[in-house]
């Protein structure tokens, strides 16, 4: 047991759970998806005029609540993270953790996940409002666990990139600032240069040839992660565009995992770079 | 033990600390004393293993602070002049997160904390937030942390800085108790008569240099000019200035009142008897002699303006 404890990380929950300030937090959004979700049931039921909720409606309520909870992601991660290192060096408590036996692992560790504690508690907590769309069929068991898995794969990605410039720069706002561009560029510059590179490559997609950069663009923004795990027929339409049938999900998988571990391991071996003679 | 080997610190073209080699003994305080800039907390950065030298290297106990670093954090405490706390956790979890980050098992923070609590006179304070404590409270919490893992050597850069005179004196008090354990101390400060109280040995170091080194007295005597003698005579102090102004080694000779002389002399412990023992043979009735120390301040401003030179 001793050796599984983080101490960073225990001490960061008891740090981030002890006040009203993270409840409230939760409670704001957990109201905000209430106000959502009766929404659309309202909206719905009075569009179709029939005062029913078909499976297929439920269907686009599952869609719309993992857009935005994906969205909420991207929103939220930079925020919870991107201070984690420069925080403590700008309060002046950064070496005297520097100088306990903790590996540096073992503190850029315990501080994404302590971060991204917060962020898979607002996700646990929507849980009740999925139960409302298996109430009303239209989505399996496989696909909301899926769903869940690749917000896990984007959360630890994000956080990744906010511990990374949270260690390498020397100011929270700095780190913020660079996390929650890299952010936006995630979720809109991938679309945007998906775009770009359908009409640069042209020629090459009304051949046929492979596309590499389309399905590259493509298979890395969080959105269309979400509607390939959603959509088989949008993502087939996909495929014959960039020439390239490997599930969106696995390149995802792929980019996002070796990019989390490449920045963790900068991160890591930056956080005592005083240390290295030079 | 600390053992030092020509540590040296450069950024760029400034030179932090120059070819320092200092040998501390086990159970030994030893204080720095310089002037800001002078690589004090450079010294002490680098043997916390915070920053790595240009070139040279220390061992603390033995180990390497390049080669071993977490075996040195193991036995090295370290408290920085600058320092945060996590205000939001209570004394006694502040502790015992150090305790866990130190690889303490939780029945040994159990154990320890009390008794931490207890010799930072902290024990009141035990389920405060760290936010609710005074600026001396928290030095000495702070002092706790540093020897959460019973370290045998401790650092502390400018313990008592910004504290209050009772603060202070608790502080020192607080270093009393450690040195008596056996614990090898390094320690700096700008209040340097405190440093006197506390000190075995002192070092002195002007823009990366150590310039003097050794016991607080052989400094004092090493670097004093005329010492300043207050004697006090049962008869007229009139005949006592004359004999004292006799002699070839007394510089100047001052009547404070029909009791007392003050003589500023420079001759040895050995010569001064002399003086005395003529002056008690011809019959001026010395009953009091007190030798005024130059103040520390004064030696370490005396110090550092030679090396600047």
């Amino acid at each position: 047991m001793g050796k599984l404890t983080n101490p960073v990380l225990l001490k960061e929950l008891k740090l981030r759970f002890r006040f009203f300030k993270s409840v409230s937090g939760m409670l704001a959004y957990l109201i905000a998806m209430s106000i959502f979700v009766i929404g659309f049931f309202y909206i719905t039921t009075q569009l179709t005029g029939t005062g029913y909720f078909r499976p297929s409606e439920s269907f686009y309520l599952f869609s719309m609540l993992s857009l935005i909870q994906m969205g909420m992601i991207l929103f939220i991660a930079p925020g919870l993270t991107a201070g984690a290192i420069s925080a403590e060096r700008e309060k002046q408590t950064l070496n005297m953790l520097l100088t306990t036996t903790q590996s540096s692992w073992q503190i850029i560790i315990g501080k994404l996940l302590s971060s991204l504690a917060f962020l898979g508690l607002l996700l646990f907590a929507s849980l009740p409002f999925y139960s409302l769309v298996f109430l009303f069929g239209g989505i399996s068991p496989v696909q909301l666990l899926t769903v869940f898995f690749f917000y896990f794969v984007t959360m630890v990605a994000i956080g990744s990139i906010g511990i990374f410039f949270s260690t390498m720069t020397k100011r929270t706002i700095t780190s913020m600032i660079a996390t929650y561009s890299s952010s936006v560029f995630v979720a809109g510059f991938t679309l945007f240069f998906f775009f770009i590179s359908i009409m640069v490559n042209q020629t090459m997609i009304e051949a046929g040839e492979i596309a590499p950069f389309t399905y590259f663009w493509l298979s890395i923004n969080p959105g269309a992660l979400v509607l390939s795990l959603l959509s088989g027929n949008l993502m087939t339409e996909f495929y014959t565009l960039a020439g390239i049938d490997i599930p969106i999900w696995v390149t995802y998988l792929l980019f996002y995992t070796v990019l989390s571990i490449v920045l963790l391991t900068i991160s890591s071996s930056r956080l005592r770079a005083n240390m290295k003679r030079g | 033990m600390i053992d030092i080997q020509g540590l040296t610190k450069k950024y760029e073209d400034f030179t932090a600390l120059d070819q320092l080699t200092l040998h501390i003994e086990q159970g030994t305080v030893f204080g720095f004393v310089g002037s800001n800039g002078a690589g004090k907390s450079t010294t002490f950065s680098i043997l916390a293993t915070l920053l790595a030298p240009t070139s040279g290297t220390a061992y603390i106990n033995g180990a390497n602070i390049i080669e071993q670093p977490n075996d040195v954090r193991r036995q090295l405490g370290y408290m920085p002049d600058f320092f945060g706390v996590y205000d939001q956790l209570k004394t006694d979890e502040y502790l015992d997160f150090y305790g866990a980050s130190y690889g303490l098992s939780s029945q040994q923070r159990a154990e320890l904390i009390p008794t931490l609590l207890e010799l930072v006179k902290l024990t009141d304070k035990r389920y405060e937030y760290v936010d609710l404590l005074s600026r001396g409270m928290k030095q000495r919490l702070c002092l706790a942390r540093a020897l959460i893992h019973d370290p045998a050597v401790l650092i502390l850069d400018e313990p008592a800085s910004g504290l209050d005179p009772r603060s202070r004196s608790e502080m020192r008090d607080i270093v009393k108790t450690l040195k008596m354990q056996g614990k090898t101390i390094l320690i700096s400060s700008h209040i340097l008569p405190e440093l006197a109280e506390m000190c075995d040995e002192i070092g002195v170091l002007e823009k990366g240099r150590l310039i003097a080194r050794g016991s607080v007295d052989s400094i004092q005597g090493h670097m004093q000019g005329d010492r300043q003698l207050t004697v006090k005579v049962l008869n007229s102090s009139q005949q006592a200035a004359s004999h004292f102004r006799n002699d070839p080694l007394v510089s100047n000779v001052q009547i404070v009142d029909d009791n007392t002389v003050i003589c500023f002399y420079r001759g040895s412990k050995e010569q001064q008897v002399n003086l005395l023992k003529q002056a008690l043979q011809q019959d001026i009735l010395i009953y009091q002699l007190q030798e005024e120390r130059q103040d520390l301040e004064d030696i370490f401003l005396t110090i550092t303006k030679g090396a600047e030179k």
